[in-house]
Protein backbone atom coordinates (compact mmCIF):
# COMPACT_ATOMS: atom_id res chain seq x y z
CA UNK A 1 0.00 0.00 0.00
CA UNK A 2 1.20 3.47 -0.84
CA UNK A 3 -0.19 6.59 0.74
CA UNK A 4 1.10 9.95 -0.49
CA UNK A 5 0.05 13.39 0.66
CA UNK A 6 2.73 15.93 -0.09
CA UNK A 7 3.34 19.57 -0.91
CA UNK A 8 6.46 20.91 -2.52
CA UNK A 9 7.35 24.32 -3.92
CA UNK A 10 9.92 24.15 -6.74
CA UNK A 11 10.55 27.69 -7.92
CA UNK A 12 7.36 28.88 -9.58
CA UNK A 13 5.95 25.39 -9.67
CA UNK A 14 3.90 24.06 -6.81
CA UNK A 15 3.19 20.39 -6.37
CA UNK A 16 0.35 19.28 -4.14
CA UNK A 17 -0.54 15.65 -4.59
CA UNK A 18 -2.45 13.22 -2.50
CA UNK A 19 -3.56 9.67 -3.21
CA UNK A 20 -3.75 6.24 -1.60
CA UNK A 21 -3.37 3.14 -3.67
CA UNK A 22 -3.40 -0.62 -3.24
CA UNK A 23 -2.77 -1.12 -6.94
CA UNK A 24 -0.10 -3.53 -8.11
CA UNK A 25 0.99 -1.11 -10.78
CA UNK A 26 0.14 2.51 -10.14
CA UNK A 27 0.37 4.47 -13.37
CA UNK A 28 1.39 8.06 -12.81
CA UNK A 29 0.16 9.84 -15.89
CA UNK A 30 0.67 13.43 -17.00
CA UNK A 31 2.31 15.74 -19.51
CA UNK A 32 5.94 16.66 -19.04
CA UNK A 33 6.20 19.33 -16.38
CA UNK A 34 3.20 17.99 -14.46
CA UNK A 35 5.42 17.08 -11.53
CA UNK A 36 5.65 13.31 -12.07
CA UNK A 37 9.39 13.00 -11.53
CA UNK A 38 9.38 15.29 -8.49
CA UNK A 39 6.63 13.17 -6.97
CA UNK A 40 8.53 9.94 -7.64
CA UNK A 41 11.74 11.47 -6.26
CA UNK A 42 9.87 12.26 -3.06
CA UNK A 43 8.63 8.67 -2.79
CA UNK A 44 12.23 7.52 -3.33
CA UNK A 45 13.52 9.91 -0.67
CA UNK A 46 15.74 11.85 -3.08
CA UNK A 47 13.59 14.96 -2.61
CA UNK A 48 12.15 16.14 0.66
CA UNK A 49 8.55 17.37 0.76
CA UNK A 50 7.89 20.81 2.26
CA UNK A 51 4.83 19.45 4.00
CA UNK A 52 3.02 16.15 4.19
CA UNK A 53 3.65 12.46 4.58
CA UNK A 54 4.46 9.32 2.63
CA UNK A 55 3.62 5.85 3.92
CA UNK A 56 4.86 2.67 2.24
CA UNK A 57 3.51 -0.67 3.44
CA UNK A 58 2.52 0.85 6.74
CA UNK A 59 5.94 2.42 7.35
CA UNK A 60 5.99 6.20 7.49
CA UNK A 61 9.03 7.24 5.46
CA UNK A 62 8.18 10.94 5.44
CA UNK A 63 6.18 12.96 7.89
CA UNK A 64 7.13 16.61 8.07
CA UNK A 65 4.87 17.26 11.08
CA UNK A 66 6.68 14.58 13.09
CA UNK A 67 10.09 15.40 11.58
CA UNK A 68 10.40 11.96 9.97
CA UNK A 69 12.53 11.58 6.87
CA UNK A 70 13.97 8.16 6.10
CA UNK A 71 16.94 8.67 3.75
CA UNK A 72 16.72 7.09 0.29
CA UNK A 73 19.29 4.42 1.05
CA UNK A 74 17.21 3.02 3.91
CA UNK A 75 13.84 2.95 2.10
CA UNK A 76 14.33 -0.31 0.21
CA UNK A 77 12.85 1.17 -2.93
CA UNK A 78 14.02 0.20 -6.39
CA UNK A 79 14.26 3.05 -8.87
CA UNK A 80 14.60 2.66 -12.62
CA UNK A 81 15.48 5.97 -14.21
CA UNK A 82 14.77 7.06 -17.75
CA UNK A 83 18.53 7.17 -18.36
CA UNK A 84 19.42 3.72 -16.89
CA UNK A 85 22.28 5.21 -14.79
CA UNK A 86 24.36 2.06 -14.80
CA UNK A 87 27.72 2.47 -13.10
CA UNK A 88 30.20 2.92 -15.95
CA UNK A 89 33.16 1.54 -13.99
CA UNK A 90 31.42 -1.77 -13.25
CA UNK A 91 30.44 -4.50 -15.68
CA UNK A 92 26.86 -5.76 -15.98
CA UNK A 93 27.29 -8.53 -13.40
CA UNK A 94 28.79 -6.09 -10.87
CA UNK A 95 26.02 -3.57 -11.56
CA UNK A 96 23.42 -6.28 -10.92
CA UNK A 97 25.11 -7.28 -7.68
CA UNK A 98 25.52 -3.74 -6.35
CA UNK A 99 22.26 -3.46 -4.39
CA UNK A 100 22.72 -6.84 -2.75
CA UNK A 101 26.24 -5.88 -1.62
CA UNK A 102 25.18 -2.48 -0.30
CA UNK A 103 22.28 -3.93 1.66
CA UNK A 104 24.42 -6.75 3.02
CA UNK A 105 21.97 -9.37 1.72
CA UNK A 106 23.02 -13.00 1.37
CA UNK A 107 23.48 -14.24 -2.18
CA UNK A 108 20.27 -15.64 -3.62
CA UNK A 109 21.27 -17.64 -6.72
CA UNK A 110 17.69 -18.73 -7.44
CA UNK A 111 16.34 -15.20 -7.55
CA UNK A 112 19.43 -14.03 -9.41
CA UNK A 113 18.87 -16.63 -12.12
CA UNK A 114 15.15 -15.99 -12.29
CA UNK A 115 15.58 -12.26 -12.88
CA UNK A 116 18.42 -12.70 -15.35
CA UNK A 117 16.25 -15.15 -17.31
CA UNK A 118 13.17 -12.96 -17.03
CA UNK A 119 15.06 -10.04 -18.55
CA UNK A 120 17.23 -12.08 -20.94
CA UNK A 121 20.44 -10.45 -19.81
CA UNK A 122 22.53 -13.56 -19.19
CA UNK A 123 24.63 -12.95 -22.29
CA UNK A 124 25.54 -9.42 -21.20
CA UNK A 125 27.04 -10.15 -17.78
CA UNK A 126 30.68 -9.58 -18.72
CA UNK A 127 30.10 -6.37 -20.67
CA UNK A 128 30.62 -2.76 -19.69
CA UNK A 129 27.58 -0.40 -19.83
CA UNK A 130 29.26 1.60 -22.61
CA UNK A 131 29.01 -1.46 -24.87
CA UNK A 132 25.25 -1.97 -24.42
CA UNK A 133 22.36 -0.72 -26.56
CA UNK A 134 19.75 1.56 -24.97
CA UNK A 135 17.28 -1.30 -24.59
CA UNK A 136 19.86 -3.62 -23.05
CA UNK A 137 20.91 -0.90 -20.62
CA UNK A 138 17.33 -0.43 -19.48
CA UNK A 139 16.86 -4.18 -18.96
CA UNK A 140 20.02 -4.31 -16.84
CA UNK A 141 18.80 -1.29 -14.85
CA UNK A 142 15.53 -3.15 -14.20
CA UNK A 143 17.43 -6.22 -13.05
CA UNK A 144 19.71 -4.15 -10.84
CA UNK A 145 16.74 -2.51 -9.11
CA UNK A 146 14.90 -5.83 -8.63
CA UNK A 147 17.94 -7.65 -7.25
CA UNK A 148 18.21 -5.17 -4.39
CA UNK A 149 14.92 -6.79 -3.23
CA UNK A 150 12.87 -3.62 -3.03
CA UNK A 151 9.40 -3.49 -1.48
CA UNK A 152 8.34 -0.97 -4.13
CA UNK A 153 9.68 -0.38 -7.61
CA UNK A 154 9.61 3.10 -9.14
CA UNK A 155 9.90 3.36 -12.90
CA UNK A 156 10.27 6.87 -14.26
CA UNK A 157 9.56 6.76 -17.99
CA UNK A 158 11.79 3.72 -18.40
CA UNK A 159 10.99 3.67 -22.13
CA UNK A 160 11.25 7.42 -22.57
CA UNK A 161 14.75 7.42 -24.03
CA UNK A 162 14.06 4.58 -26.48
CA UNK A 163 12.76 4.69 -30.04
CA UNK A 164 9.50 2.95 -31.02
CA UNK A 165 10.99 -0.40 -31.97
CA UNK A 166 13.05 -0.56 -28.78
CA UNK A 167 9.97 0.26 -26.74
CA UNK A 168 8.18 -2.71 -28.25
CA UNK A 169 11.23 -4.78 -27.36
CA UNK A 170 11.08 -3.81 -23.65
CA UNK A 171 7.31 -3.71 -23.06
CA UNK A 172 6.85 -7.50 -22.93
CA UNK A 173 9.53 -7.66 -20.22
CA UNK A 174 7.66 -5.10 -18.16
CA UNK A 175 4.43 -7.06 -18.53
CA UNK A 176 6.23 -10.22 -17.40
CA UNK A 177 7.70 -8.29 -14.50
CA UNK A 178 4.28 -7.11 -13.41
CA UNK A 179 2.88 -10.64 -13.56
CA UNK A 180 5.84 -12.57 -12.16
CA UNK A 181 8.13 -10.39 -10.05
CA UNK A 182 5.60 -9.77 -7.29
CA UNK A 183 6.84 -6.26 -6.47
CA UNK A 184 4.35 -3.38 -6.48
CA UNK A 185 5.29 -0.67 -8.95
CA UNK A 186 4.78 3.01 -9.60
CA UNK A 187 5.05 3.50 -13.33
CA UNK A 188 5.50 7.05 -14.62
CA UNK A 189 4.61 7.85 -18.20
CA UNK A 190 3.13 10.49 -20.47
CA UNK A 191 2.09 7.74 -22.89
CA UNK A 192 -1.49 6.58 -22.33
CA UNK A 193 -1.07 3.50 -24.53
CA UNK A 194 1.87 2.31 -22.46
CA UNK A 195 -0.07 2.69 -19.22
CA UNK A 196 -3.12 0.92 -20.61
CA UNK A 197 -0.94 -2.13 -21.12
CA UNK A 198 0.78 -2.03 -17.75
CA UNK A 199 -1.07 -0.15 -15.04
CA UNK A 200 -3.82 -1.44 -12.80
CA UNK A 201 -4.58 1.99 -11.34
CA UNK A 202 -4.05 5.50 -12.64
CA UNK A 203 -3.12 8.70 -10.89
CA UNK A 204 -3.51 11.57 -13.32
CA UNK A 205 -1.35 14.59 -12.61
CA UNK A 206 -1.86 18.01 -14.13
CA UNK A 207 0.23 21.04 -13.19
CA UNK A 208 1.15 19.63 -9.84
CA UNK A 209 -2.36 18.47 -8.86
CA UNK A 210 -4.06 15.08 -8.98
CA UNK A 211 -6.97 15.56 -11.38
CA UNK A 212 -8.29 12.01 -11.56
CA UNK A 213 -7.72 8.71 -9.90
CA UNK A 214 -9.07 5.27 -10.65
CA UNK A 215 -8.90 2.37 -13.07
CA UNK A 216 -7.24 2.46 -16.47
CA UNK A 217 -10.48 3.82 -17.97
CA UNK A 218 -9.73 7.30 -16.62
CA UNK A 219 -7.12 7.52 -19.41
CA UNK A 220 -9.81 7.71 -22.06
CA UNK A 221 -11.45 10.82 -20.68
CA UNK B 1 79.36 14.15 -19.08
CA UNK B 2 80.46 11.39 -16.78
CA UNK B 3 78.56 9.22 -14.34
CA UNK B 4 76.36 10.42 -11.50
CA UNK B 5 78.45 10.73 -8.33
CA UNK B 6 77.44 9.32 -4.90
CA UNK B 7 76.77 12.85 -3.61
CA UNK B 8 74.44 13.46 -6.54
CA UNK B 9 72.71 10.15 -5.93
CA UNK B 10 72.15 11.19 -2.33
CA UNK B 11 70.39 14.35 -3.49
CA UNK B 12 68.32 12.44 -6.08
CA UNK B 13 67.23 9.76 -3.61
CA UNK B 14 66.46 12.35 -0.96
CA UNK B 15 64.37 14.31 -3.46
CA UNK B 16 62.46 11.16 -4.38
CA UNK B 17 61.87 10.28 -0.73
CA UNK B 18 60.75 13.83 0.13
CA UNK B 19 58.44 14.06 -2.87
CA UNK B 20 56.94 10.58 -2.41
CA UNK B 21 56.23 11.10 1.30
CA UNK B 22 54.87 14.60 0.65
CA UNK B 23 52.54 13.27 -2.06
CA UNK B 24 51.32 10.27 -0.06
CA UNK B 25 50.61 12.30 3.06
CA UNK B 26 48.95 15.12 1.11
CA UNK B 27 46.70 12.80 -0.94
CA UNK B 28 44.02 11.93 1.67
CA UNK B 29 43.78 15.59 2.66
CA UNK B 30 43.67 16.51 -1.01
CA UNK B 31 40.82 14.09 -1.75
CA UNK B 32 38.83 15.29 1.27
CA UNK B 33 39.32 18.93 0.34
CA UNK B 34 38.59 18.30 -3.35
CA UNK B 35 35.33 16.62 -2.39
CA UNK B 36 34.43 19.44 -0.02
CA UNK B 37 35.09 22.11 -2.65
CA UNK B 38 33.33 20.17 -5.42
CA UNK B 39 30.28 19.04 -3.49
CA UNK B 40 29.54 21.20 -0.50
CA UNK B 41 28.46 24.77 -0.04
CA UNK B 42 29.44 26.29 3.26
CA UNK B 43 30.34 29.57 4.82
CA UNK B 44 33.95 30.53 4.08
CA UNK B 45 34.29 28.23 1.07
CA UNK B 46 35.88 30.95 -1.12
CA UNK B 47 38.29 31.77 1.67
CA UNK B 48 39.29 28.13 2.04
CA UNK B 49 39.71 27.83 -1.71
CA UNK B 50 41.90 30.94 -1.77
CA UNK B 51 44.00 29.72 1.16
CA UNK B 52 44.71 26.43 -0.59
CA UNK B 53 45.84 28.29 -3.70
CA UNK B 54 47.97 30.76 -1.75
CA UNK B 55 51.26 28.81 -2.07
CA UNK B 56 50.81 28.97 -5.84
CA UNK B 57 50.91 32.78 -5.90
CA UNK B 58 52.87 33.72 -2.79
CA UNK B 59 56.63 34.06 -3.18
CA UNK B 60 57.97 30.61 -2.10
CA UNK B 61 60.34 32.32 0.31
CA UNK B 62 57.31 33.75 2.11
CA UNK B 63 55.67 30.33 2.37
CA UNK B 64 58.95 28.90 3.66
CA UNK B 65 59.30 31.68 6.19
CA UNK B 66 55.71 31.20 7.42
CA UNK B 67 56.43 27.48 7.82
CA UNK B 68 59.55 28.33 9.80
CA UNK B 69 57.56 30.63 12.07
CA UNK B 70 54.79 28.11 12.72
CA UNK B 71 56.46 24.69 12.34
CA UNK B 72 60.00 25.66 13.44
CA UNK B 73 61.41 24.46 16.75
CA UNK B 74 60.05 27.56 18.50
CA UNK B 75 56.92 27.95 16.43
CA UNK B 76 53.57 27.20 18.12
CA UNK B 77 52.76 24.12 15.98
CA UNK B 78 56.37 22.96 15.76
CA UNK B 79 57.00 23.02 19.50
CA UNK B 80 53.67 21.31 20.20
CA UNK B 81 54.40 18.47 17.76
CA UNK B 82 57.97 18.11 19.04
CA UNK B 83 56.94 18.02 22.72
CA UNK B 84 53.91 15.74 22.36
CA UNK B 85 54.70 13.50 19.40
CA UNK B 86 58.45 13.83 18.92
CA UNK B 87 57.91 15.06 15.36
CA UNK B 88 60.56 17.62 14.38
CA UNK B 89 60.49 19.48 11.10
CA UNK B 90 63.18 22.11 11.32
CA UNK B 91 66.38 21.25 9.43
CA UNK B 92 65.17 17.70 8.83
CA UNK B 93 64.09 15.95 5.65
CA UNK B 94 60.60 15.75 7.15
CA UNK B 95 60.52 19.56 7.04
CA UNK B 96 61.50 19.42 3.38
CA UNK B 97 58.59 17.03 2.82
CA UNK B 98 56.23 19.41 4.65
CA UNK B 99 57.38 22.38 2.57
CA UNK B 100 57.08 20.39 -0.66
CA UNK B 101 53.65 19.08 0.36
CA UNK B 102 52.33 22.57 1.07
CA UNK B 103 53.73 23.95 -2.16
CA UNK B 104 52.40 21.02 -4.20
CA UNK B 105 48.97 20.97 -2.54
CA UNK B 106 47.11 23.34 -4.91
CA UNK B 107 48.35 21.40 -7.94
CA UNK B 108 47.44 18.12 -6.30
CA UNK B 109 43.91 19.19 -5.35
CA UNK B 110 42.93 20.72 -8.67
CA UNK B 111 42.65 17.61 -10.90
CA UNK B 112 40.98 15.75 -8.04
CA UNK B 113 38.40 18.47 -7.68
CA UNK B 114 37.76 18.66 -11.43
CA UNK B 115 37.29 14.90 -11.70
CA UNK B 116 34.85 14.85 -8.78
CA UNK B 117 32.93 17.76 -10.34
CA UNK B 118 32.76 15.86 -13.63
CA UNK B 119 31.03 12.85 -12.06
CA UNK B 120 27.34 12.59 -12.91
CA UNK B 121 25.64 13.04 -9.56
CA UNK B 122 22.69 11.04 -10.81
CA UNK B 123 24.92 7.96 -10.55
CA UNK B 124 25.36 8.70 -6.87
CA UNK B 125 21.58 9.05 -6.51
CA UNK B 126 21.15 5.68 -8.21
CA UNK B 127 23.60 4.15 -5.73
CA UNK B 128 21.63 5.68 -2.88
CA UNK B 129 18.35 4.18 -4.09
CA UNK B 130 20.12 0.79 -4.23
CA UNK B 131 20.76 1.03 -0.50
CA UNK B 132 24.23 2.57 -0.31
CA UNK B 133 24.85 4.83 2.68
CA UNK B 134 26.59 8.13 1.81
CA UNK B 135 30.07 6.89 2.77
CA UNK B 136 29.54 3.73 0.73
CA UNK B 137 28.45 5.85 -2.24
CA UNK B 138 31.72 7.75 -1.89
CA UNK B 139 33.92 4.65 -1.81
CA UNK B 140 32.06 2.56 -4.41
CA UNK B 141 31.02 5.21 -6.95
CA UNK B 142 32.58 8.64 -6.41
CA UNK B 143 36.16 7.61 -5.64
CA UNK B 144 36.48 4.88 -8.30
CA UNK B 145 35.12 7.24 -10.96
CA UNK B 146 37.43 10.01 -9.77
CA UNK B 147 40.43 7.70 -9.51
CA UNK B 148 42.16 8.79 -12.73
CA UNK B 149 41.87 12.42 -11.58
CA UNK B 150 43.15 11.46 -8.14
CA UNK B 151 46.16 9.78 -9.70
CA UNK B 152 46.72 12.71 -12.06
CA UNK B 153 46.69 15.05 -9.04
CA UNK B 154 49.19 12.83 -7.25
CA UNK B 155 51.49 12.81 -10.26
CA UNK B 156 51.32 16.60 -10.68
CA UNK B 157 51.82 17.12 -6.96
CA UNK B 158 54.80 14.77 -7.05
CA UNK B 159 56.32 16.64 -9.99
CA UNK B 160 55.91 19.94 -8.19
CA UNK B 161 57.26 18.51 -4.91
CA UNK B 162 60.38 17.09 -6.50
CA UNK B 163 61.27 20.45 -8.03
CA UNK B 164 60.40 22.64 -5.06
CA UNK B 165 63.18 24.99 -4.03
CA UNK B 166 62.31 28.34 -2.46
CA UNK B 167 60.13 27.27 0.45
CA UNK B 168 62.28 24.24 1.22
CA UNK B 169 65.60 26.10 1.39
CA UNK B 170 64.02 28.87 3.49
CA UNK B 171 62.44 26.45 5.94
CA UNK B 172 65.03 23.67 6.32
CA UNK B 173 68.14 25.15 4.66
CA UNK B 174 70.48 23.17 2.39
CA UNK B 175 72.14 20.38 4.35
CA UNK B 176 73.67 17.63 2.18
CA UNK B 177 72.19 14.25 3.04
CA UNK B 178 69.39 15.73 5.19
CA UNK B 179 67.64 18.55 3.35
CA UNK B 180 69.63 19.00 0.15
CA UNK B 181 67.25 18.01 -2.65
CA UNK B 182 68.06 18.03 -6.35
CA UNK B 183 67.07 21.69 -6.64
CA UNK B 184 69.15 22.90 -3.72
CA UNK B 185 72.07 20.72 -4.88
CA UNK B 186 71.94 22.38 -8.31
CA UNK B 187 71.81 25.77 -6.62
CA UNK B 188 74.96 24.95 -4.59
CA UNK B 189 76.77 23.42 -7.57
CA UNK B 190 76.33 26.39 -9.88
CA UNK B 191 77.88 28.61 -7.23
CA UNK B 192 80.87 26.28 -6.93
CA UNK B 193 83.78 26.41 -9.39
CA UNK B 194 83.83 23.26 -11.56
CA UNK B 195 80.31 22.40 -10.46
CA UNK B 196 78.90 22.79 -13.98
CA UNK B 197 79.12 19.15 -15.04
CA UNK B 198 77.45 17.88 -11.87
CA UNK B 199 74.79 20.58 -12.09
CA UNK B 200 74.20 19.61 -15.73
CA UNK B 201 73.61 15.98 -14.78
CA UNK B 202 71.11 16.93 -12.09
CA UNK B 203 69.38 19.30 -14.50
CA UNK B 204 68.89 16.39 -16.90
CA UNK B 205 67.55 14.20 -14.07
CA UNK B 206 65.09 16.99 -13.17
CA UNK B 207 63.89 17.35 -16.72
CA UNK B 208 63.42 13.59 -17.12
CA UNK B 209 61.45 13.32 -13.86
CA UNK B 210 59.26 16.34 -14.68
CA UNK B 211 58.57 15.19 -18.22
CA UNK B 212 57.80 11.67 -17.05
CA UNK B 213 55.34 13.03 -14.50
CA UNK B 214 53.59 15.25 -17.06
CA UNK B 215 53.25 12.38 -19.52
CA UNK B 216 51.86 10.18 -16.77
CA UNK B 217 49.37 12.90 -15.74
CA UNK B 218 48.21 13.24 -19.35
CA UNK B 219 47.76 9.49 -19.62
CA UNK B 220 45.67 9.39 -16.44
CA UNK B 221 43.52 12.25 -17.73
CA UNK B 222 42.75 10.28 -20.88
CA UNK B 223 41.94 7.20 -18.83
CA UNK B 224 39.52 9.31 -16.80
CA UNK B 225 37.53 10.27 -19.87
CA UNK B 226 37.32 6.68 -21.11
CA UNK B 227 36.25 5.49 -17.68
CA UNK B 228 33.40 7.97 -17.38
CA UNK B 229 32.04 6.74 -20.70
CA UNK B 230 31.96 3.13 -19.53
CA UNK B 231 34.12 1.62 -22.25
Amino acid sequence: MLRVDVEKQLGEFSLHASFTSEGRVIGLFGASGAGKTSLVNMIAGLLRPDRGSIVIDGETVDDTAAGVHVPAWRRRIGYVFQDARLFPHLNVAQNLDYGRRMNGLAADPAQHKRIIDLLDIGALLGRRPGKLSGGERQRVALGRALLSKPRLLLLDEPLGALDESRKLEILPYLVRLRDEANVPMVYVSHDAAELRQLATQIVMLKQGRVTSFGGVKVLTS
Amino acid sequence: MSEISPAEWTAILLSLRVAIIATLVATPFGIALAWLLARRDFWGKSLLDATVHLPLVLPPVVTGYLLLLSFGRRGPVGSFLADHFGIVFSFRWTGAALACGVMAFPLLVRPMRLSIEAIDRRLEQAAETLGAAPWKVFFTVTLPLALPGVLAGMVLGFAKAIGEFGATITFVSNIPGETQTISSAIYSLIQTPDGDAAAGRLVIVSIVLALGALIAAEWFARRATARLHGN
